[in-house]
C-alpha cells in the first residue's frame, strides 16, 4: 500500500475517528463532510464535528478465513467480522485473541490496537484497529482532547447511525 | 522529589507457552528447567503485537484510568530492546496512537531491560522543572532467545506504561538513584536476530552486583531499612534472581510476593520491573512505601523510592485488566504455533 495512502488514513485506522452531524446526530465512519441522512443535503454542510467511536460493539456476522489474503498466512485461520459499534456504524475488521471456533453472533468486543501488514521485510509496517473479545484486558482508544481534532473527509462505503 | 506516578496501565499478550512443551522439542528436562528458573509459563505476542501495540494498549489504559486528556502529555519516552523499526521510533506511532501529537516530545531509549525505568528518571526530571505537566515511560518489549537457547524458556512479551505527573499523584517518588558500569553480560549486535549473553556471567558481577548496590546506595541515602518498605520490585529475567537479591539484601517472601510476576509470564525484558509496579499498585493502600530496582545489561541499575499517597484508594482502575488476570489467563500454544507466531520458522523467499 502506498505510504501517502495509509499515512492520510492514520486518524480513521488508529482512534477509529469519525464523524457527527450536529444537525440530525448522525455518526459516520469512516468520517463524511456532507450527511446523507438529513433531508436536504445542504442542511449538514459546515455541521460534520470530528466524532471518535468507543471501539465497543458486537459481532453482526463473521467468516473465518482459511485461505489468506497476502500477508495473513501466519494468522490463518482466522476471524474477519462485521462489528456494530456503540455508537451505529458498522466496521469490518479482525477478531484476535479468540479460538475461531468459539466466535458467535452477538459477541461483545472491544476495538485492540495491532500491526495490520507489513510492506515485506524492509517496508513500512501498518497499524490500526481489529476487535478482540470485550473481557480480554486492554482498553479502546483514549478520549480525545480538546484540541485533538479528526480530520473530516469523505470515504466511501460509510458505516452510518444516530447517536 | 516533586513529581510521582499519576497513573497507570500493563498489558500483556495472551498467549502463553510452558517449559515442558519448549523442552519436549530440544530434548532437555523442561520442568526441571522451568523450576530452576521459577518461570513456568511465559506469554508469547500473536503474529499481529509488537513493542508499539503493546505500548499503545498499556499507555491508552493508563490514559482511561487517569482520566487524563493526551493532549496534556509533554513526553512520551518507549523504552525497549525490541524497537520494531532499527530507524523510526515507537514513540511517534504510539504519540499518534493515543491522540497526544503533535505537541509533545518523544523518543525511544534502550538500555537492555532498564530502558523503561530510565524512561521514567528522564519524564521525573522534566516534571519535577516544570518543563512538561505529564510525562509518560513505558517499558515494553517481546523479546527473543534463540532456539533451545536457555533465554527461550523465559524470553517473553509484555508492557507497562506509567503517567508521571505532580497533581493527584497516587504514588511519590522521593529520589531515584542510579548504579552503571560497563559490564558485557548480554548484548545483540547490529543485524543480529538473536542476543548473545555471558551465562553465569550474567549473574555474580552482573545482576547482583549492579541491583544489590544499587539497591543498598538509595537505603542508604534515604535512611532507610528492607523493614520500610511494604513491597519491592527488582528486575526479573527469571524468578529466581530476584528472590536470592531480596534475601540477600534482607527483604522477606512477603515483601516480594506482589512484585514477582515473572513466574507466570516470563521475562518481559523492559516490562518485567514495570509490570512488578503495576501488579503492585494494584494492589497497595495509602502510605505503603515501595522500593523498585531495574537492572539493565551492559550493565545499570535505576532504584526508586516510592510512597502510596491517598489518591490510589481512589484511583479508577475500572479500564483495562489488573496485572493478576493476566497472570493467570492465557491461550497456551503447542511450540510449532509458538514458532510460526513468532518467525522462527524459515518460510523461503525474500
Amino acid at each position: 500500500m502506498a505510504i501517502a495512502r495509509f499515512w492520510r488514513e492514520t486518524p480513521r485506522r488508529y482512534n477509529l475517528g469519525g464523524s457527527r452531524c450536529t444537525n440530525c446526530r448522525t455518526v459516520y465512519f469512516p468520517p463524511r463532510s456532507v450527511c446523507p441522512t438529513c433531508s436536504t443535503h445542504r442542511q449538514s454542510i459546515g455541521k460534520l464535528e470530528p466524532f471518535q467511536l468507543s471501539g465497543e460493539g458486537e459481532v453482526i456476522t463473521y467468516s473465518v478465513v482459511h485461505d489468506a489474503a497476502e500477508g495473513f498466512e501466519m494468522q490463518v485461520p482466522y476471524v474477519v467480522a462485521l462489528v456494530r459499534t456503540r455508537e451505529g456504524p458498522t466496521l469490518t475488521g479482525q477478531v484476535v485473541d479468540v479460538d475461531p471456533h468459539t466466535v458467535r453472533i452477538g459477541l461483545k468486543v472491544r476495538a485492540t490496537f495491532r500491526k495490520l501488514r507489513e510492506d515485506g521485510r524492509a517496508g513500512v509496517i501498518h497499524y490500526g484497529y481489529k476487535f478482540a473479545p470485550a473481557d480480554s484486558g486492554g482498553a479502546a482508544p483514549a478520549p480525545r482532547g480538546p484540541r485533538g481534532t479528526a480530520p473530516v473527509a469523505p470515504g466511501p462505503g460509510a458505516g452510518a447511525a444516530r447517536a | 522529589m516533586d513529581a510521582g506516578i499519576v497513573s497507570y496501565g500493563a498489558y500483556v499478550p495472551r498467549y502463553r507457552i510452558t517449559p515442558e512443551e519448549i523442552g519436549k522439542v530440544w530434548g532437555t528436562d523442561g520442568t526441571a528447567m522451568g523450576q530452576g528458573l521459577n518461570v513456568h509459563r511465559k506469554s508469547v505476542p500473536a503474529p499481529d503485537e509488537d513493542t508499539i501495540t503493546i505500548s499503545t494498549e498499556a499507555l491508552r489504559t493508563a490514559l482511561l484510568r487517569g482520566a487524563i486528556d493526551p493532549q496534556e502529555l509533554g513526553a512520551i519516552y518507549v523504552g525497549s530492546e525490541s524497537h520494531p523499526y532499527a530507524v523510526k521510533p515507537t514513540a511517534s506511532v504510539v504519540a499518534q496512537a493515543v491522540g497526544a501529537t503533535p505537541n509533545l516530545t518523544a523518543a525511544d531509549f534502550e538500555f537492555a531491560c532498564k530502558a523503561g525505568t530510565a524512561a521514567i528518571q528522564t519524564c521525573l526530571g522534566l516534571v519535577a522543572s516544570g518543563m512538561i505537566r505529564y510525562g509518560v515511560a513505558i517499558g515494553s518489549d517481546t523479546s527473543q532467545g534463540a532456539p533451545g537457547d536457555a533465554l527461550e524458556y523465559s524470553a517473553s512479551a509484555g508492557g507497562a506504561a506509567l503517567v508521571i505527573g505532580r497533581e493527584r499523584v497516587i504514588a511519590q517518588v522521593h529520589r531515584t538513584l542510579s548504579y552503571t558500569t560497563d559490564t558485557p553480560d548480554f548484548w545483540r549486535r547490529e543485524g543480529q536476530r538473536y542476543p548473545s549473553h555471558g551465562g553465569r556471567f550474567t549473574g555474580e558481577p552482573a545482576y547482583f552486583r549492579h541491583v544489590g548496590e544499587c539497591a543498598r546506595r538509595i537505603m542508604e541515602e534515604v535512611g532507610t531499612t528492607p523493614r520500610d518498605y511494604a513491597h519491592v520490585v527488582f528486575h526479573q529475567p527469571n524468578g529466581k534472581f530476584p528472590q536470592r537479591i531480596g534475601k540477600q539484601l534482607g527483604f522477606t517472601d512477603e515483601q516480594m510476593r506482589y512484585g514477582l510476576v515473572t513466574p507466570y509470564i516470563g521475562n518481559t525484558y523492559s516490562g518485567a520491573a514495570l509490570l512488578g509496579l503495576a501488579n503492585v499498585l494494584d494492589r497497595a493502600a495509602p502510605g505503603q512505601r515501595i522500593l523498585v530496582v531495574g537492572y539493565g545489561s551492559g550493565a545499570g541499575s535505576d532504584a526508586f523510592d516510592i510512597e502510596t499517597t491517598d489518591e490510589i484508594a481512589r484511583f479508577d482502575r475500572s479500564y483495562g485488566l489488573p496485572v493478576q488476570e493476566y497472570l493467570d489467563q492465557g491461550i497456551e500454544l503447542n511450540y510449532a504455533t509458538y514458532a510460526k507466531y513468532r518467525g522462527k520458522i524459515h518460510m523461503g523467499g525474500t
